[in-house]
């Protein structure tokens, strides 16, 4: 196996053993998006009767793509948190000597958040429709769905990968949230962009969230729209925090781990 | 040293320690806006459901910063004093002539002071952003004493937590478990506006939407005497349980540090 590989599955396998061993962890990785999928799918389902609210497959499908979409890109946000313990434990300093191709880390790292967040994705999927969750798509599109979900998860984590190996310090933990939180919830959250208050409805349609969102629940819906447009969107803002995770992988091998 | 004293004595420290911790008092004052801000943009077309109370939702939603930010001041304020109890500061009171009652008495005090800055922002905020308060100036201050009411209320529980755990970080843990609390409520619409039925009940056997149903009648009804009973009855009820327990914990932390 080459070096890269070994490194990424060795390093992607003990953040899956710890996450998945380590209760504080898994827990609020699993219990807040269900939380947020009940409160949501649960306490605004009249919202489908609001003039103008047109989704084909019921409110449930609507706030489902959104939590599962959240959840990928927290999942790999989260996994950010877990590099920036490495640091601190000095694990890091050891992991970087040890490895003989060190972008095999960071590989490592996206292996365990996609491994983190695909148990949340499951139990979130049987939790939504065991509540009754339509969906209009077939096979092919219900797979786009959650192919888009993994690319928001792999830019969750190479964002917070590139904060978390620049400043190596849990304090910078707000800085790897906030953006993301912001971005998501500056979107279509509760109704779709045409219904959202003017000032909000301006940032939403510039916001790149959106995009994936409306693709998203295009595809539950089995009508896919600006799919194209969406998977490009999301493998280029992948392409671009790949870019920026590996110079902070580099910041952290010139400051010595 | 006279109780009176003692208390101010204490609660000067804790207003100390808090302003000394910016975090502390900064993401009580921003984050429960920043959630307002985006859910009323996001569902400000509610408005036009079928019976909905009113034509705006920023005034419907502005009861809602009012206990998220109790949420943080009670957490906070909570772990503070787990704080005293793993440094060691407990037991050196301890040694003093200091009266129990007077520490907690003192740590409520703090929290009672955070909970007056936070109401004065929140109003002040709501009202310069377009809110109109139905039950006039005289409103505003019931609604100023009911959010200090509920600031005392839920601090005594935070109190509670960090006397019977003597743990920062079980204190911590408690933030998910209020927070459940407050997104089962009717923080986004009406009770009777609930399509999902056990959604209704669980936020009709929720203490917290009765909380915020009272600051939300003053700002959008006028004056409504059943609202205003079970807000400030649940509230005092929710201090009278909240103190006594703590009271009760609070000999023996002192006897086992």
């Amino acid at each position: 196996m080459r070096p890269v590989f070994s490194v990424a599955t060795a390093v992607g396998w003990r953040m899956l053993h710890n996450n998945f061993t380590t209760p504080s962890l898994l827990i609020p990785g699993i219990a807040f998006p269900m939380f947020f999928f009940v409160a949501f799918a649960g306490g605004l389902s009249r919202v489908n009767d609001i003039p103008g609210f047109q989704f084909p497959v019921g409110y449930t499908a609507f706030q489902f793509v959104f939590v599962l979409l959240q959840s990928a890109a927290f999942a790999g946000v989260f996994t950010g948190f877990g590099i920036v313990r490495d640091f601190e434990t000095g694990f890091a300093r050891r992991l970087m000597v040890a490895a003989p191709d060190r972008r095999g880390i960071l590989l490592g790292y996206a292996l365990g958040a996609i491994g983190r967040w695909a148990l949340t994705a499951a139990l979130l999927t049987v939790v939504a429709v065991l509540a009754g969750m339509e969906v209009g798509g077939n096979g092919v599109d219900i797979l786009g769905l959650y192919t888009l979900a993994v690319l928001v998860n792999v830019c969750g984590l190479l964002w917070a990968a590139g904060i978390a190996m620049r400043l190596r310090t849990l304090q910078a933990a707000p800085l790897m949230q906030l953006p993301v939180f912001l971005a998501l919830f500056f979107a279509p959250v509760f109704v779709p962009v045409e219904l959202l208050a003017n000032w909000l409805e301006t940032i939403a349609r510039v916001n790149p969230v959106t995009l994936l969102l409306e693709a998203g629940r295009s595809l539950i819906a089995g009508e896919p729209a600006r799919i194209l447009a969406a998977f490009g969107g999301v493998v280029g803002l992948a392409a671009l925090f790949a870019v920026w995770a590996v110079r902070g992988l580099r910041r952290a091998e010139a400051a010595g781990g | 040293m006279s109780l009176t004293s003692q208390v101010l004595h204490l609660a000067r420290r804790s207003v100390i320690r808090t302003i000394r911790q910016p975090a502390n008092w900064i993401t009580p004052l921003i984050f429960p806006l920043a959630l307002m801000a985006v859910n009323t943009g996001g569902l400000d077309a509610a408005t036009s459901l079928p019976g909905f109370p009113t034509d705006s939702y920023l005034s419907f939603f502005l009861a809602f910063p009012f206990i998220q930010g109790a949420l943080f001041a009670t957490v906070n304020a909570g772990v503070d004093l787990a704080r005293d109890i793993q440094t060691g500061f407990l037991n050196r009171l301890a040694l003093t002539p200091m009266r129990t009652a007077a520490l907690l008495v003192g740590h409520l005090g703090g929290v009672i002071a955070m909970g007056f800055l936070q109401a004065a922002w929140y109003l002040a905020v709501g009202l310069a952003i377009g809110v109109r308060l139905e039950s006039g100036f005289l409103g505003g201050l019931v609604i100023f004493l009911l959010a200090v009411l509920i600031v005392l209320a839920f601090g005594s529980f935070g109190a509670l937590a960090a006397l019977r755990t003597g743990s920062t970080e079980s204190v911590h843990s408690l933030f998910p478990v209020f927070f459940v609390f407050l997104f089962i409520s009717s923080m986004n619409l009406p009770r009777n506006l609930i399509e999902t039925e056990w959604f209704r009940i669980a936020a009709s056997l929720n203490p917290v939407s009765y909380l915020i149903e009272a600051i939300r009648s003053l700002v959008i009804e006028g004056w409504n005497g059943q609202a205003l009973a079970l807000g400030f009855g649940v509230c005092i009820a929710l201090a009278i349980v909240g103190l006594t327990l703590s009271t009760l914990a609070l000999p023996g932390r002192m006897a086992r540090t």
